[in-house]
């Protein structure tokens, strides 16, 4: 898909060389109508051998019965070693005790951070928790004055509140009722409330900011919670006088070092494929320590296994450090197929938050309301033991 | 062979592709607006429930139906007529005598109406730009502060109208500018004689000629500013707070993008009813005045 759908063509002929049976028919896919796609070429029945799935689309297709366990291939498969996975990514293609998907790249979301500002704000060492967030922000915030922000949280991605919130169970009764009335996710509700209510962040959508990386090197805001990808970009469009002024952390959590969303790709099999053993081949070979370290080189994506962290390329980027660190600690969002939907909810409510329109128990009731109103056929389905209403909660 | 059963046959080629290409997808859509067709249901068939009117009375209740809905009605009832007077106004001048490089006026005109609108999004999402926009820089030369154009939601709508506006204009214009043509000039020489200034020639002979070609204009423009969709999807994606979140909108969200066909189904419904009953009454009413 995307970018990495051109550039894992040049890990291919290696595999065909040590393969010769087998051909490898690659089929590159926009990721933006990727889900579109897939979801009629499941109607068609037409889907490939295998694929790579966002995680967070694994719950819908296991449910539509469209995906193959790997379970008897991975026992089989050694050099595949499932302890060396990170657990969070790892867990994400896990539903119902079966394992339906196997990592390929991963990514979460942290802090990129202006050390500079930081240290004219008098803070020397990142936060590691709320309390000290919260100090930090509001240092830099007197010290850049009302023009220019602590924070870039934009209200129109529901990522930053989630991974916020994701340290606490936000569906509950096997993801049969929402679970936003909790008093964890009040808490977190309550603290990204405060970000705004201080003018710690602009309540605005990333729409308004054009160019989210030279509003950075502007020192516009100094924390982004971003993903990997922005390594490169920030590498690449930062000047130089400011190369060494940027760092990454890992997210600070309400006690200390906080939980993160594990996203990221993973590969599947169909369960229509006719070519199911070359298929696992593939993964397989895709898997292995060294391809990821390769395929890291071409496209800067992280690897979901610990061992490719020890090669170089990774172990000396210091600004990748912190993902590997964060990645430990990294979960999967609860495994229901309408989850995307209920993280719309998430963004928009959470708007309705920044912007002072709803208090946070108000808005705590309402994302339930919505949540409990989105899972009402999936709590049909679990109650008429329904064929396969797939998915645990967390 | 009787001449009815001749018509019938020459009729059947037509009439065989508007059953398969518009009545058989109304039916059906039809019929999944009373069920609760979703990602369960393309699962296994058994999953699919049979709900009678509960996609519309769920959707009576909820709040963003209405939302969405009141936005569209400001979206249509402030954009349709500046739309026609916009395009009118750039017809009469273009018609006008007076007027010199026609031909590129008319190019440039038009031109809005043959970009597309993802491209031209761009642009005008910087010319609205709260710190960088032209707009802004402009308006702080008077002395007025800047505007969140696009983020504040009060301001939301009013933008994406004028973008509408300027982007759609432009087709209205042309046939606006065809009526023009078409009217005899001896009437206005006639008014002329009889004393009438270039506001009652307007008054009492343009608009009353123009009157079918406004029915026209109107009833187009009204049906395709209802489908209100691609404007804030580019621009905005429904926000600040769903502020230019139209009925449209909401119907691909729950369509394409949740994959809840059942619900989709019964909000292009009530859509469908309301821009039919819209259209219905602006023929009456045109009717009654005699345009027709």
């Amino acid at each position: 898909m995307g970018f990495e759908g051109e550039q894992v063509a040049q890990l291919l002929p290696e595999f065909e060389r040590r393969n010769p049976g087998i051909h490898v028919d690659l089929q590159q896919m926009p990721v933006l109508s990727a889900h579109e796609k897939l979801l009629t070429a499941y109607a068609g029945d037409s889907l490939p051998d295998v694929t790579p799935l966002g995680n967070t689309w694994i719950p819908e297709f296991a449910l539509l019965g469209a995906l193959d366990p790997l379970d008897e291939e991975i026992a089989a498969t050694p050099a595949l070693d499932v302890a060396d996975y990170y657990a969070g990514p790892w867990d994400s293609g896990v539903i119902d005790g079966r394992t339906y998907a196997v990592p390929w790249y991963v990514e979460t979301r942290i802090p990129f951070y202006r050390v500079d500002l930081l240290h004219e704000a008098g803070i020397d060492k990142p936060p590691a928790s709320w309390d000290e967030w919260r100090t930090a922000m509001a240092a830099v915030k007197r010290k850049v004055g009302p023009k220019r922000y602590a924070i870039l949280l934009p209200l129109n991605e529901f990522e930053p509140l989630l991974n916020l919130a994701i340290h606490d169970p936000l569906l509950r009764d096997d993801g049969r009722y929402g679970n936003f009335r909790s008093a964890g996710f009040k808490r977190t509700l309550a603290f990204y409330k405060e970000i705004f209510d201080n003018d710690w962040a602009p309540k605005v959508a990333n729409t308004a900011i054009s160019n989210v990386w030279d509003e950075f090197g502007n020192g516009y805001y100094t924390f982004y919670v971003n993903g990997p990808w922005n390594i490169a970009e920030f590498r690449k469009r930062l000047p130089p006088s400011l190369a060494d002024k940027w760092m990454t952390m890992p997210l600070p959590g309400p006690d200390g070092p906080g939980a993160s969303v594990a996203g990221g790709t993973s590969f599947v099999v169909f369960r229509n494929s006719r070519h199911k053993a070359a298929a696992w081949k593939l993964i397989a070979y895709l898997s292995e320590p060294r391809v990821q370290v390769a395929f890291h080189t071409l496209t800067g994506n992280l690897p979901p296994r610990r061992s490719p962290w020890k090669d170089p390329s990774l172990a000396n980027d210091r600004h990748a450090r912190a993902f590997r660190e964060q990645l430990e600690r990294a979960v999967p969002t609860p495994k229901v197929p309408e989850w995307e939907r209920i993280a719309t909810e998430l963004r928009l409510v959470g708007e309705q938050v920044a912007n002072d329109r709803m208090t946070v128990d108000q808005a705590a009731a309402e994302l339930d309301r919505r949540a409990d109103a989105i899972l009402e056929k999936r709590r049909w389905m679990l109650d008429h033991g329904g064929g396969h209403a797939a998915g645990a909660t967390q | 062979m009787k001449r009815s059963l001749a018509g019938w046959t020459f009729a059947a080629p037509a009439l065989l592709v508007i059953a398969v290409f518009f009545f058989l997808p109304v039916v059906a859509a039809l019929a999944l607006s009373v069920t609760d067709f979703d990602i369960y249901a393309l699962a296994d068939i058994h999953n699919l429930r049979f709900v009678a009117l509960d996609n519309y009375l769920g959707l009576l209740r909820n709040p963003l139906f209405w939302k969405t809905l009141g936005n569209t009605l400001y979206f249509v009832v402030v954009g349709v007529p500046l739309s026609i007077a916009v395009s009118l106004g750039a017809a009469l001048l273009l018609h006008s005598k007076l007027g010199r490089f026609k031909g590129f006026f008319r190019t440039a005109f038009f031109a809005p109406v043959v970009t597309t609108v993802v491209a031209v999004a761009v642009i005008w999402r910087y010319l609205f730009h709260t710190r960088y926009g032209l707009v802004n820089w402009g308006l702080s030369w008077v002395g007025i502060d800047p505007i969140d154009w696009l983020g504040d939601p009060h301001w939301a709508m009013p933008t994406i109208i004028v973008f509408a506006v300027w982007k759609n204009f432009g087709y209205n214009m042309i046939i606006f500018l065809a009526g023009l043509q078409s009217i005899p000039e001896d009437l206005y020489e006639a008014a002329r004689i009889d004393g009438a200034g270039p506001w009652r020639q307007f008054r009492h002979v343009t608009l009353p000629m123009l009157g079918p070609v406004l029915l026209l204009v109107g009833i187009l423009t009204m049906s395709g500013y209802f489908q209100l969709f691609a404007e804030p999807y580019v621009m905005t994606q429904g926000g600040p707070l769903e502020s230019t979140k139209s009925v449209l909108y909401l119907m691909y969200e729950e369509g394409f993008k949740w994959w809840n066909l059942g619900n989709a189904s019964a909000v292009a419904f009530l859509l469908f009813v309301l821009m039919a009953a819209v259209t219905s009454a602006m023929m009456w009413f045109a009717r009654r005045k005699g345009a027709e």
